[in-house]
């Protein structure tokens, strides 16, 4: 067998145990109680908080309301699998199959990836329902929504990667980081009127970029153009899956 | 002879400690190899690096001629491990998880499908294929992990503790499985603390302490290397005789009594077993019972680890 041909081939193997991974993962985690909590009710009430008693048109709240949803749902899904593995201890015969850890977590991202697009299309379509609001560029929307969804995804395994075999554990440390960065990204404040040093802050989360598509593909104004937008979530994506391969290789015989 | 499983200088270490210390063998082709060793002492972190969970920190493992940090997934795809701990997904169905094992190891829909209904059915499991993996009983999980195993149709089979704590009956068709499976060729890495399972099964075994290989040969052999450890056991009807008698009989090296049963290690057993006798005649004791034993696989495991018998004198 030429060298091409086997690379082809380990490429074939590979890419069909990530999609082995996203078929378990289906199965196994979107409907646990933590991905349910985090993932669908925590959005819910974010909305209901941010909107109640505000004089603020439903339509202007509808992307922020997809790229928020986005956030949580798609990020849910990885902080929960590698250590709900670990405590099974399932996680182990897992990385000894001839999947390589690559594969695995790609398909972890993949999971958070579906879910997350599957229940955006949730507050995509109740907007569309029940307020004014309407798509102004429909493939500007699914790229925002599938680029946004692989860097929020991305960054759930990455943060799965600390060796804490206790889900709870690396569900607080996921909040600790998405709650922050709800509130300085432009979903309940524009950017541009928040202080300059929030504004600086906007810029290193990726739910800043997310929303700014968002925006603009329901034909609202954006503090970052569409553009620059794309390719730092693109760049989050791959910054987030490079680094959470790095680390989850580096704590692989820890938490076993 | 070329080995399944080669493993050069292997060292892995967690910060100062040295789990396993530049441990060497081979293990060839349709043997049953046992590895055995008190807890702690690297016989987890050993089989770890072998199925390429961990990187060692030195040496190497090449699983039929793979290495298993250079070409880790080709090295993956031969073998198939059965963990102590039943690690099944419990809220997938038994077929689930065979097919979701069987399907991270590549094997083809109609392959998978024959091979989980044949071994459904040879391991008992056949009419509970729907049921969730959680419902089963601790001997029940072990069978479908080994089906889960053999499903992926693997050229070496590493067994951690295959038979702790499970009823005799799965216990028996896991290892009766297994002893037929070797039969018509599988390679077996087989780790346990039951040293009759060893000593049964296995055609070579190794024994590893604090991270080093000890010994490391056939049972019968490793017994015949211990021949201090050889022994006349004795029991006694009425009376006793004295202990310091025991004790000074020619070739006696040590002594272990418990109640009437007294045990003497001797590198002489006949010579001592007839001294015996003649001491009995001489005080008037009756002997119940008297044979002479070479040490069991559980004395090597005792000797090399420098453990001890409970119950000696």
């Amino acid at each position: 067998m030429t060298a091409q041909r086997q690379t082809v081939q380990t490429w074939r193997r590979q890419l069909h145990g990530t999609l082995v991974i996203l078929k378990k993962n289906a199965l196994l985690y979107y409907l646990k109680p933590p991905v349910l909590i985090f993932g669908v009710l925590f959005p819910v009430f974010f909305f209901l908080a941010f909107k109640m008693g505000r004089p603020i048109a439903p339509e202007n709240v509808v992307p922020g309301m997809v790229a928020m949803g986005l956030w949580f749902t798609a990020s849910a899904v990885g902080p929960l699998v590698t250590p709900w593995e670990r405590r099974a201890k399932t996680y182990e015969r897992l990385i000894s199959t001839p999947v390589s850890l690559h594969a695995i977590l790609a398909g972890d991202v993949i999971s958070g990836l579906v879910f997350g697009t599957c229940l955006s299309l949730v507050p995509v379509l109740l907007g569309l329902v029940l307020t004014n609001a309407s798509v102004a560029s429909v493939p500007l929307l699914a790229a925002g929504i599938i680029m946004s969804g692989l860097s929020f995804a991305s960054l759930g395994t990455l943060l799965a990667a600390p060796p804490a075999s206790n889900p709870s554990n690396i569900m607080l440390l996921s909040n600790l980081v998405r709650l922050p960065l709800l509130f300085v990204s432009g979903i309940f404040l524009p950017i541009g009127q928040m202080p300059l040093w929030a504004q600086w802050i906007a810029r290193l989360s990726p739910l800043s970029y997310a929303s700014a598509v968002m925006c603009s593909a329901f034909g609202h104004p954006a503090f970052f153009p569409v553009g620059l937008s794309l390719l730092m979530l693109a760049l989050f994506t791959g910054g987030f899956f490079l680094a959470s391969c790095k680390f989850h290789s580096m704590w692989r015989a820890k938490g076993l | 002879m070329e080995a399944v499983i080669q493993v050069q200088n292997l060292t892995r270490k967690f910060g100062d400690l040295v789990a396993v210390d530049h441990v060497e063998f081979g293990v060839y082709q349709g043997e049953i190899f046992g590895f055995l060793g008190p807890n702690g002492a690297g016989k987890t972190t050993t089989v770890r690096m072998l199925t390429g969970v961990i990187d060692p920190s030195e040496g190497s493992v090449t699983i039929l001629g793979h290495d298993t940090r250079k070409e880790s997934l080709l090295s993956r795809e031969h073998i198939a491990v059965v963990p102590e701990e039943a690690n099944v997904y419990l809220d997938f169905s038994v077929w689930k998880n065979l097919m979701l094992m069987a399907e991270l190891h590549g094997v083809t829909r109609d392959w998978r499908r024959r091979e989980a209904e044949r071994l459904l059915n040879t391991l008992g499991l056949a009419e509970r294929k729907r049921q969730k993996a959680r419902e089963l009983s601790k001997g029940l999980k072990q069978r479908l992990m080994l089906c889960a195993a053999l499903v992926t149709g693997p050229e070496v089979l590493f067994l951690d503790e295959p038979t702790s704590g499970l009823d005799v009956q799965s216990a028996r068709l896991i290892l009766q499985i297994v002893t037929d499976l070797n039969r018509n060729g599988l390679t077996v890495f087989l780790t346990t603390h039951n040293m009759s399972e060893a000593s049964e099964m296995c055609s070579r075994v190794a024994i590893i302490d604090k991270g080093r290989i000890a010994a490391i040969d056939a049972p019968e052999k490793l017994s015949s290397t211990i021949s201090s450890r050889q022994y006349v056991e004795v029991r006694f009807a009425g009376a006793t005789p004295d202990h310091g008698k025991l004790e000074s009989l020619p070739t006696v090296l040590q002594i272990d009594s418990d109640n009437r049963t007294y045990r003497l290690y001797t590198k002489m057993p006949g010579q001592v077993a007839t001294q015996i006798v003649q001491l009995a005649d001489k005080s008037g004791l009756e002997i119940m019972h008297l044979s002479t034993c070479k040490p069991t696989l559980e004395d090597v495991f005792l000797h090399f680890t420098g453990g001890s018998r409970e119950g000696g004198s």
